[in-house]
C-alpha cells in the first residue's frame, strides 16, 4: 500500500509539468489551430530564466583572504556577491538562496515577449498552411532555440537547487499511520505540485470570468462570428500565444530544483506532452490537464519493480500503449469536441 | 576549329577513379608501403581525442580535453613540462614524439558506441590519427577499442572502468590506464565493513550498459562475500535524468544501504533525488540509511554539492594524493601545478588518466623507436614505470591492464573551499586489487594479435 501511495505522489510532479506544458500546447491549438511543436522549447526557455537568474543573483567581485590558500597554495580569492554588498551578507545570502521563486518575475515578460515574437515574426505566417508545414517549421524553430540555449550556457545540466527551506522531504508514512520514513515525499515536489494547480485554476479562471476570456472562448468556438462583431481576435489570440508562453515557462522555471536543466530537457517533455494533448482532445484544456495528471501517475506507477519485473520497459513505453487504447476507443481523445482536425 | 581531346565518357572514367581513390581510407593508400596505418611523416604525428562534449559524461570529457592539450603542450616543449619532470622514464626531452611535432584532433563521443566510433573512424581515416584516446563511458571503449583493432592503430583508452574493456572484450591494441570495476570493489569492500558492519542488506540503482552491469557484479560479489544481503538491482537506462521513480521504492524494500552504480550525470542526478527523498536521514532495520558510491569523482562530487557529504567511493586518483599520503605518488603535484595554472582549478581523475595515457604512448614510442602499433604494443606489454601520481605501475602483458595503488575516499563533510570536496580514508595497495587474468569476472576474452593495419 505505502508504494502504491508513494508512486501515486511521484507520479503528481511529473503529471504536473505534462499538464502544464500540454495546456499551454492545447491553448495555442484551440485559439490558433497551429501545432506549436516549439511548446517545449518555451518550457526550456523558461528553465534557463531561473539559470540566468540564479547567475545574475550570483554576480561577484573577488577579494584576496591573505589568510587562506587555494589548491596551488597563492592566497585565496574568495567571490563575493554584490548582493552581499548592497543588502549584508545574511539579506545577500537569502536573496541568493531564494533564486528560484525570484525568477518568476524574470520569466513572465520575457517568455511573454518570447511567446509574442515567435507568434507575430513566424508563426502567423503559417495559420492558412497544413499542419505538417506547422509541425515542421516549429519543430526547426525548438531545434534553433535548443541550440542557442547550448552555444550559450553550455550542453551541461546546471544544478539550480531550491531554497533551503525546501530541500527536505515530508514524512507521509507517518501522517498516514505507516512507519517512520516509508513514505517520504520532498518539500520542492510539493511545492511544484500546489504551483501548477494554481497556474491552472488561474488560466481556466482568466479565461471563465473575465471579459477578455470570454472573447477567447467564443472565438475559439466560431472565430467568424466573433470577427464580424468588430472584436480584433487576431490579437487576442497573439496574447494567449503569450499566455501559454508564460504557462510553459513557468512549469520550466520551477522545475529546474527537480531536474537541473540543459537543453534538451524541452525536447524530453516535447513528445510526451504532445501525446497528452491527443489523449486529452485537441483543443481541449481540461482534457489536456486531466491526460497530463493520468499519464503522469501511470508512468509513475509502471516504474514499479514487480510490474517492470513482469514486463520488462513498461515504464518507457507505458504512456504510447494508454494512448493508443484510448484512441481506439474515444478517436477524440478524452475530452476531445467533435469537428477538430477532422477536415 | 579546334577539337577538344576531353569526351564526356572519358571525363567520368577519370572523375569516377579520383573520387574512388580520394575516397579510400588513408591507411588503404599513400602510407600502405610504411607498413603500418597512418605512418606520420618527418614533421609531424597526429593524434585523435575522441571525449563525450554532449550527454551525461560531458563534465568528464571537457576535463579531458584539457588534459590532452597539455600533455601535448609538454610533448611539445611548451609549458612547465609537468609529469615529465616525474616520469621514471626520461626518453621524451619536449621535441614531440621521434623529432615529429604532436598535432591533434578531437571528436565528440555524445556517450553513444556509433557516434564514438563514427568520430574515431573519421579521425583515423581523413585526419590521419596514429593513437585513439580518450572517453568517459565503457560501452563507447569497448565500441572504439574494436574499431581500433580493425584499423591498426592504438587505443589508449580514457575513463573506463568496466571490466570487459581488458576482460572478455580485450584487444591487443589497446590499453587501460584507469581502473576498473573490481579493483574498486576489492578496495571498498573493507572500509564498508569498517564503516556499516556485515549485517546490512543492499538495493543497487545500475546504469544499464556493460560498466554498470560490470559494476554492480563486482561490488555486489565483494559486499556479499563479507556477509551483505542484495535485496534488489534495478537497472536504470543511461538516458534517465529524473531517478525519483527508481528511488522512491528503496526505502520500503527493507534494504538499509542504497549503491548507486552510476556515473557523471546520471550519479548526480540519482544522489540528488536519493537526497531529495530523504534517504540520508532515513533509520532502516533500525541502523541509519547508507548511501554509497563505487566510482566516485572530484568532478561529481562538485555537480552533487552537498549532497555527496559522507559518502564513501573509490577513485583512481585524486589531486592531493601527493600532500596527503606522501612521495610514493610523486608527479601528482607537478600535474596539478602545470593544470591548475592553465586552468584555474585542480584536474580531475579523468583528466589525470587522459594525460598519463597521451605521455605512456609518446614514451612507448621513443623507447620502441617507432610508431608500429606492434612495436608500440611491445614497449608498452609489461612495462613498469612511477612518477605518474599513482606510485608504482604495472601495464600487464596479459591483459593490457595498468596495476597500482586504489584511492578510497569519501565526500568531505567540511570542505575548505570550493575544491576540496573529497577526503582521502585510505589507499588500497596495488596487492589487494590484483587478479589473475582469467578471473571469472575477466574471461572469455583474447587480445588477439596486434593489427599494424595497412
Amino acid at each position: 500500500m505505502d508504494a502504491v501511495i508513494l508512486q501515486f505522489l511521484n507520479g503528481l510532479d511529473k503529471g504536473s509539468a505534462y499538464a502544464l506544458i500540454a495546456l499551454g500546447l492545447t491553448l495555442i491549438f484551440g485559439t490558433l489551430g497551429v501545432v506549436n511543436f516549439a511548446h517545449g522549447a518555451l518550457f526550456m526557455i523558461g528553465a534557463f530564466c531561473a539559470v540566468t537568474m540564479s547567475r545574475l543573483l550570483s554576480l561577484s567581485h573577488q577579494v584576496v583572504d591573505e589568510t587562506r590558500t587555494d589548491f596551488l597554495g597563492n592566497p585565496m580569492k574568495v567571490d563575493v556577491p554584490y548582493v552581499n554588498d548592497w543588502f549584508g551578507e545574511a539579506t545577500g545570502a537569502l536573496i541568493i538562496d531564494w533564486a528560484v521563486p525570484i525568477s518568476i518575475l524574470l520569466a513572465i515578460p520575457v517568455m511573454l515577449l518570447v511567446g509574442i515574437v515567435m507568434e507575430r515574426g513566424l508563426i502567423k505566417h503559417f495559420y492558412k498552411r497544413p499542419h505538417a508545414d506547422q509541425i515542421l517549421v516549429t519543430f526547426g524553430l525548438a531545434i534553433v532555440l535548443q541550440e542557442i540555449i547550448k552555444q550559450v550556457y553550455g550542453a551541461n545540466p546546471i544544478p539550480t537547487p531550491a531554497p533551503e527551506a525546501f530541500r527536505g522531504s515530508l514524512d507521509f508514512g507517518v501522517m498516514l499511520g505507516f512507519d517512520p520514513y516509508t513514505i517520504t515525499y520532498p518539500y520542492w515536489r510539493l511545492v511544484y505540485f500546489a504551483f501548477s494547480v494554481i497556474i491552472i485554476g488561474a488560466v481556466f479562471a482568466f479565461l471563465q470570468f473575465t471579459t477578455f476570456g470570454m472573447v477567447v472562448r467564443a472565438g475559439m468556438a466560431d472565430r467568424e462570428t466573433v470577427g464580424l462583431l468588430g472584436i480584433d481576435i487576431d490579437r487576442r489570440f497573439t496574447l494567449m500565444f503569450g499566455l501559454a508562453a508564460i504557462v510553459a515557462g513557468l512549469a520550466g522555471v520551477m522545475y529546474t530544483p527537480i531536474n537541473s536543466p540543459n537543453y534538451h530537457m524541452g525536447m524530453d517533455f516535447l513528445v510526451l506532452s504532445f501525446v497528452v494533448v491527443v489523449v486529452g482532445g485537441m483543443g481541449s484544456l481540461p482534457g489536456a490537464v486531466a491526460a497530463g495528471f493520468l499519464l503522469g501517475i501511470l508512468q509513475s506507477f509502471a516504474s514499479m519493480n514487480w510490474i517492470k519485473d513482469i514486463i520488462p520497459g513498461i515504464d518507457q513505453i507505458i504512456i504510447y500503449l494508454v494512448a493508443i487504447l484510448i484512441l481506439l476507443t474515444r478517436p477524440r481523445g478524452l475530452l476531445g469536441r467533435k469537428g477538430v482536425m477532422e477536415e | 576549329m579546334s577539337t577538344s581531346r576531353f569526351t564526356r565518357r572519358g571525363v567520368l572514367r577519370t572523375g569516377a577513379i579520383a573520387s574512388a581513390g580520394l575516397a579510400l581510407p588513408t591507411y588503404l593508400r599513400a602510407e600502405a608501403h610504411t607498413g603500418f596505418t597512418n605512418a606520420p611523416g618527418d614533421s609531424e604525428v597526429v593524434l585523435g581525442f575522441n571525449v563525450p562534449q554532449t550527454g551525461p559524461y560531458a563534465d568528464e570529457g571537457a576535463d579531458e580535453l584539457r588534459a590532452f592539450e597539455l600533455a601535448v603542450e609538454h610533448l611539445n616543449g611548451e609549458g612547465d613540462g609537468g609529469m615529465l619532470n616525474t616520469f621514471s622514464e626520461k626518453n621524451l626531452d619536449g621535441t614531440g614524439i621521434l623529432g615529429r611535432r604532436v598535432n591533434f584532433v578531437t571528436g565528440d563521443t555524445q556517450t553513444k558506441s556509433d557516434a564514438a566510433r563514427a568520430s574515431a573512424r573519421s579521425m583515423i581515416e581523413k585526419d590521419g590519427a596514429i593513437m585513439i584516446s580518450g572517453g568517459s563511458s565503457s560501452g563507447v571503449a569497448v565500441a572504439v577499442q574494436g574499431l581500433c583493432q580493425e584499423a591498426g592503430v592504438i587505443f589508449m583508452a580514457g575513463l573506463t572502468h568496466s571490466n570487459d574493456t581488458t576482460g572478455k572484450d580485450r584487444k591487443a591494441n589497446g590499453f587501460r590506464h584507469f581502473f576498473n570495476a573490481y579493483m574498486s570493489a576489492a578496495a571498498l569492500a573493507p572500509v564498508l565493513q569498517n564503516l556499516y558492519g556485515t549485517d546490512r542488506n543492499a538495493y543497487h540503482l545500475t546504469a544499464d550498459y556493460n560498466w554498470g552491469w560490470t559494476q554492480q557484479e563486482s561490488i555486489a560479489a565483494a559486499t556479499e562475500a563479507m556477509g551483505w544481503e542484495t535485496v534488489n538491482n534495478v537497472l536504470t537506462p543511461l538516458a534517465e535524468t529524473d531517478f525519483s521513480a527508481y528511488i522512491a521504492p528503496v526505502l520500503s524494500s527493507g534494504a538499509d544501504v542504497l549503491v548507486l552504480n552510476h556515473y557523471g550525470g546520471n550519479m548526480v542526478n540519482s544522489l540528488t533525488n536519493a537526497v531529495q527523498f530523504g534517504l540520508r536521514e532515513a533509520q532502516a532495520n533500525g541502523k541509519k540509511f547508507e548511501i554509497v558510491v563505487p566510482l566516485y569523482s572530484e568532478l561529481m562530487a562538485r555537480g552533487a554539492g552537498q549532497n555527496i557529504k559522507g559518502i564513501p567511493g573509490s577513485q583512481n586518483w585524486d589531486w592531493k594524493l601527493e600532500n596527503e599520503m606522501g612521495e610514493r605518488y610523486v608527479g601528482t603535484n607537478a600535474f596539478v601545478q602545470s593544470f591548475g595554472e592553465k586552468y584555474g582549478f585542480p584536474p580531475s581523475q579523468a583528466a589525470h588518466t587522459c594525460y598519463v595515457q597521451t605521455l605512456l604512448y609518446a614514451d612507448a614510442v621513443t623507447r620502441a623507436g617507432s610508431f608500429n602499433p606492434c612495436a608500440v604494443v611491445e614497449a608498452l606489454e609489461g612495462f613498469e614505470f612511477d612518477g605518474m601520481g599513482n606510485g608504482p605501475t604495472l601495464y600487464r602483458a596479459g591483459d593490457h591492464q595498468c596495476f597500482k595503488d586504489v584511492v578510497v575516499v569519501r565526500g568531505k563533510e567540511n570542505p575548505e573551499n570550493e575544491f576540496d570536496l573529497v577526503e582521502i580514508v585510505e589507499v588500497t595497495p596495488t596487492e589487494q586489487v590484483t587478479y589473475e587474468p582469467d578471473h571469472p569476472m575477466f574471461d572469455g576474452g583474447d587480445l588477439g594479435e596486434c593489427n599494424p593495419g595497412a
